[in-house]
């Protein structure tokens, strides 16, 4: 048996909404992982030993273990604990975001601390407070070095996305899933989702790339 | 007025800087020199407490910046710092390079700042570079407007770390040119360098370290004709 794309023709603007799913777990879970990030990066470079302590254990818990656990855990164990359900489009946003945050604040961090250390002197010399110096002198420098890992973050981000699958979550992959159980042929369906999937991985990457471009500019 | 008192500093296990006192009056220009890794830089940075001195104590006028509970960014704005590698902020123009701390920290306008930053372009001999980024300087431009940023807080003294040992020999004198004239008008600073002609001629004193500790303090003619000891002997005859 061949493959039959006619068949499922039908079905590609049913599949093809998923993608407006996915884009917003995408897109508010990587707004969500940004904040936590940079607060958790802020944590780690900071002089608190406590909030360190925390940061670190964070990111290496979130980074340790699968992230699929960890969206199963949001979306069917914690409902046990707080005595409600979560809708599964929350909990793919908390639990993308939470994971992200770990990554991103890595990202921060090693930018931030890729920077001469005599520049955050030569800003103390000057009586600059920390918080004028980390967004005037310091966070503007590291952007360089951030930005384009945190476009890569990003397209992992939406690749990964697929496993909210897992949850019964309507995004692309599962549409995919989906029709190819009604028709009892999933090769077409499933190729189709992968070649959306592509696209925007490929959409982000050159956007990435002109970013990139732009930013050497500036020097 | 800037008193040390029996200061020293660890890193660790090592000690770096052993008791070391003096004291340095406004108006006074200070050179310390001595061999590599003999704490000269740790010295000068015990002053604006980028170090911590491990003991002793430092006072500014009538503040001690080894006191725990000191609001050290306050004393830091009276105290300009040049720094070997200049330490610009490369994503600023020259002009905002030398503005920023006036309007953040000192609360200036943006037209204040800027004549006062134009006016001291002026000074170091660079008011056509006020709009080019940092990296399109010499290293002998790049500290000169160093200088200029730091004396854009009108501070009451400056502390430098080896301003000239990071540039090319052709430039040196032109950052130096804009130190004298800086101690010809008054400035009180204490200068870490490895140029001894321009210690000799422009320091009020000499003030020698070896090993950590400060094994000569004297007038430059006397130490450089007639150090009293054997270290600073060798280390004269060395550079000589
Ligand atoms: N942050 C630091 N941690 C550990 N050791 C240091 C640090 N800074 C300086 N030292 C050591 O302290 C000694 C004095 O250094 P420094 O003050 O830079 O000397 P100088 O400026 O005279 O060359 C050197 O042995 C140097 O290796
Ligand atoms: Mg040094």
């Amino acid at each position: 048996m061949g493959l039959d794309f006619s068949q499922i023709a039908p079905s590609f603007p049913y599949i093809l909404k998923g993608i407006w799913v996915t884009l917003q777990i995408v897109a508010v879970s990587a707004v969500v992982g940004f904040f936590i990030g940079v607060i958790l990066s802020l944590f780690k470079i900071g002089k608190f030993n406590v909030l360190r302590w925390f940061a670190d254990a964070y990111t290496s818990v979130f980074r340790g273990t699968p992230l699929v656990l960890q969206l199963m855990l949001i979306y069917y164990g914690l409902p046990q604990v707080i005595g409600f359900e979560i809708p599964a489009y929350l909990a793919a946003i908390a639990a993308f975001g939470l994971n992200s945050g770990a990554y991103v604040s890595e990202i921060i961090r090693a930018g931030i601390e890729a920077i001469d250390k005599g520049q955050k002197e030569a800003a103390l010399a000057l009586g600059i407070p920390y918080s004028e110096m980390m967004k005037d002198i310091i966070l503007p420098q590291a952007m360089k070095n951030i930005l384009p890992a945190l476009m890569n973050e990003f397209i992992t981000l939406t690749k990964e996305s697929a496993i909210v699958t897992t949850i019964g979550a309507l995004d692309i992959m599962r549409r995919a899933y989906i029709v190819g159980g009604q028709t009892f042929s999933f090769f077409e369906p499933l190729l189709f989702a992968g070649l959306i999937y592509y696209l925007l991985v490929m959409g982000l990457t050159l956007l990435g790339k002109a970013l990139e471009r732009k930013l050497k500019q500036s020097d | 007025m800037i008193k040390i008192e029996n200061v020293s500093k660890f890193f660790g296990e090592t000690e770096v800087l052993t008791g070391i006192s003096t004291e340095i009056s406004n108006g006074e220009v200070v050179t310390i020199v001595g061999p590599s890794g003999s704490g000269k830089s740790t010295l000068l940075r015990c002053i604006n407490k980028l170090e911590e001195a491990s003991k002793g104590r430092i006072w500014i006028e009538d503040q001690e910046v080894t006191d725990p509970s000191v609001n050290i960014m306050k004393i830091r704005e009276e105290i300009g710092m040049v720094f070997q590698h200049f330490q610009l902020f490369p994503h600023m123009t020259v002009l905002e390079n030398i503005m920023y701390a006036p309007l953040k920290v000192r609360g200036k306008d943006k037209e204040e700042a800027e004549t006062l930053a134009r006016s001291l372009l002026k000074k170091v001999g660079l008011e056509d570079k006020e709009t080019a980024y940092p990296k399109r300087l010499s290293g002998g431009q790049k500290q000169r407007v160093a200088i200029a940023r730091a004396l854009a807080m009108e501070p009451k003294m400056m502390l430098f770390d080896e301003p000239t040992s990071a540039l090319d020999p052709e430039m040196v004198k032109e950052v130096l040119a804009v130190m004298k004239d800086l101690a010809q008008s008054g400035m009180t600073m204490i200068i870490v360098t490895h140029e001894m002609g321009f210690a000799r001629e422009v320091a009020d004193r000499i003030l020698f370290l070896d090993e950590g500790k400060l094994v000569e303090d004297a007038p430059p003619e006397r130490f450089f004709t007639s150090p009293e000891s054997e270290r600073a002997k060798d280390f004269l005859e060395k550079i000589l």
